[in-house]
């Protein structure tokens, strides 16, 4: 763990350096400003939203001067995946459709945030509508792998030739959320939102070797957040550590009147013991995500994690979920479908991309629209309105349900049998560079991707990626805990015990360092000791 | 169309017939050119005359789609304003405009108003209830699609009973039945407007969100007065239960009609819709005009298509995945712990019925004694006037008449004839609603207590009346005696003013005296005219016989 400020934890550190004085909110936000210009090349941002940021920063050092802070997220800084919507800043979802497009209103999660004095930075980058798995197909362009600019990375990956440089090698983020995870993974905030449909937050997350949290579905509420798919969406947390997942879960939970679909209890925020005990759990290894794909160095980390649990009393037992291998095809039909039809809004008519072609209200239409979506989003929306064809709907949406409801009753059953968590790979490999990543086609590279992820979605499941190692070119590699339905807290609480195992490197970022001066130099690190 | 038939109709039976006669149709005549309106259902139902028989009859099917707005403050899914004739875009609230990420919320008062109308009509109230998307593509539907109830609505199974006169005759009055096949929740669209010379499209999306009831009754009608009747029933409930305001005129009513016509023995035939129906009268035109036309099609070897089918969007449904189930409750499944803001009871709901329609008009019958025809008018005019009414269901014209009986020693038979005839028509005359009669209940009961008690004739108390909607603040009483209205008690007085018409008609008092007792009503009318209705009609006649016989 490194002794600087902007790469440590939230909870544990910087709030009690906010707490003690020894920063103040502005010169944090100055900081992280500060990296993210220089770290601009990653194209985490879409948005920096540098003025509000620092008055936000302002009234946090007031309430902070006055012994009034709002809470352990005053002065916080952090970025939101510009798909939630925010009051007065652009909110693009990397569309033609939406750009320049600024919401009136914040979504709830965002309002949670500001009302807990959080900084809000700005808006990441991400695939256009959150539809794909690299953080490479939206509008503002690619988003680069804070790792690959890593001192461990440059060690070990050797160049092809000495002309095939940088530019040739930097690797993909993974995504959709491949913004808000560059942005955690790079210091340049504390946290990040990001979004979870198929395994948006986890799959970032463990390329960027950050914590990636998908709660329960109902947990969090989607007011304000753009749909993709409706009844998998969630939003996602980003964070270094698994103990600043746990703050940011329990600033966000909770029943939300303006999204239906949430619980209808409070939400007890809590605290993860600082001696996790796993001796009397059970771990479940499902063995069909031995999925074909799998790289050997993950196999390998996989059932070394399999042990630690073993070794530390924990009970580890295979498992199976036979019908998680249908939950690509059926993901296909349920994803594309929901999408055809949260996509019929953007007519142009109120708001939005609207195209100058004025020959009919249907040329309007089409023109609009194809100018303002991509391919991607295109495609799948002739897909599912196929799917929701009267003559189809039928044959394959309401089949694709019943497929959904099986997976779902695989997990069920699994936990009923007395398995507390499940334990998996998040991906299928390390993060490969964008020049092999863009040989596939984003329909081919999502469905290879989501392939571990998704079945939690299918299922509502909450699940967490914690990085785990560095593969051998020196990338991280995450693994996946996934938990029963509303048990958030156990589901930390083995993620936290995992994540202390394992001391996960602390990546060597040249940029980050330069902007890191001061506060804790003359102190030894205090984290994870 | 190609000709005007006349039509002998065997009503809601119901086998229309062709005949053979045909005239040539103007040029321009309009839809319903004059003298086809011969068509007219026959509530009795029993065969008429076929005319020039031998041609195979017809039967007529006529089912009703429904669309009733929810009176309610706020809209169906979110929290804007529900106002009619607002300023255009002025009651949209993010959701309604289909902003982003905005999500649905259930308006409960919906719900409560569907659960109200469905009681009232039988249905089976569903206590799980499901919320699909239905897509089209139009500028005023601004999502995409419109959230309505498709698979599982929140009733089904019910039926409404109306009732219709019998050729027009207001004594002669059946009963009959329609089935309700379900009520769903939705969503109402906003408005487009197209302008044609800039070529833009205007929408307003006040309307859009708007709670909607829309009901599907059954093709159980076979005739354009049996659906009007149905309607006209159905408004009457609504706005009874307050859970629609029902108001044609303002949209909040709206009909289509499902017509089709069959031989007997013979499946049912090509529906076509008639639709955008405006008005009760409307509806019964538009009904009967589609039947004729399509009888006069296929009787010319056409065939009827349907043109409306084929702007249906090929589209499907999808459940809504924004809305969970809707779950309504009752006695026995109410959870114990459940926070009773949060749930809705059917059984609270039925116990806090009012009532309905027919029970209002049955309970007049039988507690006033009043003819079963004066309760229909009674509650039907009250519907009529709500046009121009917010507060449609109370202080209507059963309440008026109910109170003036209340306040009066007059028998309610004879009440009901001085609201029916007196009352009514001034107010139809002048658009006046029951409220704004400028003649209370209390102070028409005033003057027929001065009536009652013989102390004016009717022919006074009408002269009084006509003074009392001057609303000039005056009292019957006050009025009888500026005007010296008051009987003459001074029998003397009497005597002289009928020797007086007896000595200055010879010619009459003859005819009399040779028997023709018909004649004495002139010497009455004479009388009363001298002593401008001040005097007793009954003891006019007694005192001109008694002088007479003399």
């Amino acid at each position: 763990m490194g002794a600087r400020l902007l790469g440590h934890a939230l909870r544990s550190q910087v709030s009690a350096a906010l707490k003690e004085g020894r920063v103040t909110p502005t010169e944090l936000c100055q900081r992280c400003l500060a990296l993210i210009k220089s770290t601009k090349f990653l194209n985490a941002y879409i948005t920096v939203t540098e003025e509000t940021a620092l008055k936000q920063a302002e009234e946090s050092e007031k309430r902070r001067k006055r012994g009034q802070p709002l809470g352990i997220l005053d002065g916080i800084p952090i970025a939101v995946k510009d798909n939630f919507n925010t009051a007065g800043i652009e909110t693009t979802c990397a569309s033609n459709m939406l750009k320049g497009y600024i919401s009136p209103y914040n979504a709830t999660v965002v309002q949670k945030l500001l009302d807990q004095g959080a900084v809000l930075l700005g808006k990441t980058n991400l695939d256009e509508f959150a539809m794909g798995s690299g953080s490479t197909d939206g509008v503002f362009g690619p988003v680069r792998n804070p790792w690959s600019y890593s001192k461990q990375y440059k060690e070990k990956s050797v160049p092809k030739s000495h002309s095939e440089d940088e530019e040739y090698n930097w690797v993909i983020t993974g995504g959709s959320s491949g913004g808000s995870a560059a942005a955690v993974s790079s210091f340049t905030c504390f946290a990040a939102l990001g979004s979870d449909t198929g395994g948006s937050t986890r799959n970032p997350a463990a390329h960027c070797g950050v914590v990636g949290l998908k709660p329960t579905y109902g947990l969090i509420s989607r007011h304000g957040l753009i749909p993709l798919v409706n009844s998998m969406d969630v939003p996602g947390i980003l964070t270094r550590c698994v103990d600043d997942a746990a703050v940011l879960l329990g600033s966000l939970a909770g029943h939300d009147p303006k999204d239906s679909t949430t619980i209808q209890d409070d939400f007890k925020p809590f605290e993860l013991p600082d001696l996790p005990d796993v001796s009397k759990l059970s771990i479940g290894i499902p063995k069909e995500y031995h999925a074909p794909g799998l790289s050997s160095e993950i196999l390998s980390l996989w059932s070394k994690a399999a042990d630690l649990f073993k070794n530390a009393g924990a009970k580890v037992v295979e498992v199976s979920l036979p019908h998680t291998r249908y939950s690509i095809v059926c993901y296909h039909v349920l994803c594309t479908a929901e999408v055809a039809s949260n996509m019929a809004r953007f007519d142009g008519l109120e708001y939005g991309h609207r195209s100058d072609v004025k020959d009919s209200t249907e040329s309007m239409y089409a023109a609009t629209r194809r100018e303002g979506f991509n391919d991607v989003v295109r495609g799948r929306i002739l897909s599912g309105n196929y799917f929701l064809l009267k003559q189809n709907y039928e044959k394959y949406f309401v089949k694709a349900q019943k497929v959904r409801r099986l997976i779902a009753n695989d997990f069920g059953k699994v936990f009923g049998s007395g398995v507390d968590i499940l334990l998996t790979p998040t991906t299928l490999s390390d993060a490969v560079p964008y020049t092999e990543f863009i040989q596939e086609d984003n329909r081919t590279r999502s469905a290879q991707d989501d392939i571990l992820t998704q079945a939690a979605n299918m299922a509502g499941l909450p699940a967490i990626n914690v990085p785990t190692a560095l593969s051998e070119r020196g990338l991280p590699v995450g693994l996946q805990f996934i938990g029963r339905s509303f048990q958030e807290k156990q589901l930390l609480t083995v993620a936290k015990w995992f994540e202390k195992q394992v001391q996960f490197p602390v990546i060597q970022l040249e940029e980050a360092e330069r902007h890191d001066n001061g506060v804790f130099q003359h102190q030894k690190s205090a984290s994870f000791s | 169309m190609a000709a005007v038939l006349a039509m002998v109709a065997r009503g809601c039976g119901g086998v229309w017939r062709r005949l053979r006669q045909r005239c040539a149709v103007r040029p321009g005549s309009g839809p319903f050119p004059r003298g086809e309106r011969a068509v007219a259902c026959n509530a009795r139902g029993g065969m008429m005359s076929a005319g020039k028989s031998g041609l195979t009859p017809w039967i007529p099917v006529v089912g009703l789609e429904i669309h009733a707005q929810i009176s309610s403050n706020s809209k169906l899914f979110s929290g804007s304003q529900v106002q009619f004739a607002a300023p255009p875009n002025s009651l949209v609230s993010f959701f309604d405009a289909s902003l982003p990420g905005t999500l649905p919320v259930l308006n409960r008062r919906c719900v409560e108003a569907a659960v109200m109308t469905g009681l009232a009509l039988n249905c089976h109230i569903n206590k799980k209830s499901l919320f699909d998307r239905k897509h089209y593509f139009y500028a005023d539907l601004p999502a995409g699609y419109q959230i309505t109830q498709q698979r599982v609505p929140i009733a089904v199974n019910g039926s409404l009973s109306y009732s219709l006169c019998i050729d027009n005759k207001m004594s002669q009055m059946v009963t009959k039945t329609v089935r309700i096949k379900q009520i769903q929740l939705e969503q109402d669209s906003g408005k487009s407007l197209h302008d044609d010379a800039r070529s833009q499209t205007l929408v307003d999306l006040n309307r859009a969100g708007v709670g909607l009831m829309e009901l599907v009754m059954e093709p159980d009608m076979c005739c354009g007065e049996e659906a009007a009747a149905a309607v006209r029933e159905l408004q009457l409930i609504l706005q009874t239960l307050g859970s629609s305001q029902a108001v044609m005129a303002e949209g909040q009513l709206r009909v289509d009609a499902n017509v089709s016509v069959h031989h007997p023995g013979e499946p049912y035939g090509v529906r076509t819709e008639v639709k955008n129906i405006n008005s009760i009268r409307f509806l019964a035109k538009a009904v009967d005009y589609e039947i004729q036309r399509q009888i006069e099609e296929l009787g010319n070897g056409g065939t009827i298509s349907n043109e409306t089918r084929a702007f249906d969007s090929k589209l499907g449904f999808m459940p809504e995945p924004n809305l969970p189930p809707l779950i309504l409750y009752d006695a026995k499944s109410l959870p114990a712990n459940m926070n009773h803001q949060q749930v809705i009871n059917i059984d609270w709901i039925r116990e806090r019925l009012p009532d309905l329609p027919s029970v209002k008009r049955e309970k007049l019958v039988e507690q006033y004694g009043i003819l079963p025809e004066h309760s229909f008018t009674l509650l039907v005019w009250q519907q009529d006037q709500n046009c121009n009414s917010r507060h449609s269901n109370e202080d209507g014209l059963p309440e008026f008449f109910e109170n003036v009986v209340k306040q009066t020693q007059m028998k309610p038979k004879k009440v009901i004839g001085w609201i029916l005839n007196d009352l009514l028509s001034y107010l139809k005359q002048h658009s006046l609603t029951v409220k704004e009669s400028p003649v209370s209940s209390f102070l028409l009961a005033d003057l027929l207590n001065l009536l009652e008690k013989k102390e004016i004739s009717s022919t006074a108390a009408k002269q009084v009346l006509a003074e009392l909607w001057k609303g000039k603040g005056k009292t019957p009483l006050e009025t009888v005696k500026e005007q010296k209205l008051e009987l003459l008690q001074d029998q003397k007085e009497l005597e002289q003013i009928c020797q007086a018409v007896i000595d200055g008609q010879e010619n009459e008092v003859m005819a009399i005296k040779a028997g023709n007792q018909k004649v004495l009503n002139k010497l009455i009318g004479l009388v009363q005219k001298k002593t401008q209705g001040r005097s007793n009609p009954v003891l006019v006649k007694q005192l001109l016989e008694k002088k007479l016989s003399e």
